[in-house]
């Protein structure tokens, strides 16, 4: 039961970050909430039983893309300016 | 207007999908034909305690092959495109980092690369395994460029080390042809005592190579765009 409550709360949690990275104007905002949105799925996978994926979703998706995204950004924002 | 409407419109055909699934959708209550003999049959045949890892590895060897080459491909694409040129990289001026940045990642990237290591080689024993344990050092790597841009590490290095253990996960896959039932078959070593470290076959090795393989990918890819931040 309490998983059951706390995999609602983690969705409805990514749904608010995820419409956060769309929506905000300011990319570094965006970023973190998309990396925020991947470190909260990781939680929810663990609480889902699969922690394989978890530990792939934690590593990649909120730690190395959204570095790569920051190294990227900095890198336009550098031609651009 | 026009616009706004499409995109109702389309929200609303994907809205009608996705209820006709839910609708369809009952929790099955016993496996398949295929998952039950993977949860049946996988301790006695492959002998791993990990059952993801006897499917990911074994049952399913070909599919592991084709996401290391997807990504080695998408890190070669990304190499390509990122040459660097070093002719005035040299006396190029790098920010400091700040001080907390810098002593936290002293401690704690010799950890996450220890973490790394231990999730590869339990990979068959524990949840992870060699993609899992390769990000994770990268991870920790890519910790260390930020805090500390300063150090160093070669290309070629990372490129022999994810040539050799690339090279090795084919030819232990072709030695399995010969020695055992097909490519990529774990039983060219005994699969030993069930639970201990050198036990389900060849999967720990694979897994080693594998995870260095992994590690050494994301690795360059990371390296590649940090050399490129002082173009301009």
């Amino acid at each position: 039961m309490l998983g059951i409550v706390l995999a609602i709360f983690l969705g409805i949690l990514i749904l608010v970050l995820a419409v956060m990275a769309v929506q905000n104007k300011n990319i570094v905002v965006a970023i973190i909430a998309a990396g925020a949105v991947s470190l909260f799925a990781s939680v929810l996978y663990l609480v889902l039983a699969a922690p394989d994926v978890a530990m792939t979703e934690a590593a990649i998706g909120s730690g190395l893309s959204t570095i790569i995204f920051f190294y990227v950004l900095n890198k336009i924002k550098r031609q651009n300016g | 207007m026009v616009k706004n409407t499409f995109i109702f419109i389309i929200l609303i055909g994907v809205a009608a999908i996705m209820l006709n699934l839910f609708a369809g959708f009952g929790a099955s209550t016993e496996l398949g034909t295929i998952a039950n003999h993977y949860a049946s049959k996988g301790i006695e045949e492959v002998g791993s305690a990990n059952l993801v890892t006897s499917v990911v590895v074994t049952y399913r060897g070909f599919d592991t092959l084709g996401e290391v080459t997807i990504l080695f491909l998408s890190a070669a694409i990304v190499g390509f495109f990122l040459k660097v040129d070093n002719s005035d990289n040299r006396n190029r001026q790098l920010k400091y980092t700040s001080e907390i940045l810098n002593t936290a990642s002293q401690v704690l990237v010799p950890i996450m690369m220890l973490f790394g290591i231990y999730v590869f080689i339990n990979g068959h024993l524990s949840p992870g395994g060699g993609f899992q344990g390769g990000a994770i050092i990268a991870s920790g790597l890519v910790l260390m460029f930020v805090a500390q841009p300063k150090k160093e590490i070669g290309h070629r290095m990372i490129n022999i080390i994810e040539s050799i253990s690339g090279v090795s996960f084919v030819l232990i896959g072709v030695v399995g042809i010969i020695l055992a039932g097909g490519f990529l078959d774990n039983t060219i070593l005994s699969l030993g005592k069930f639970g201990t470290l050198f036990s389900a076959g060849i999967i720990p090795i694979i897994y080693i190579f594998v995870g260095l393989k992994v590690g050494s990918e994301l690795t360059g890819i990371a390296l590649s765009l940090k050399e490129n931040q002082n173009e301009a």
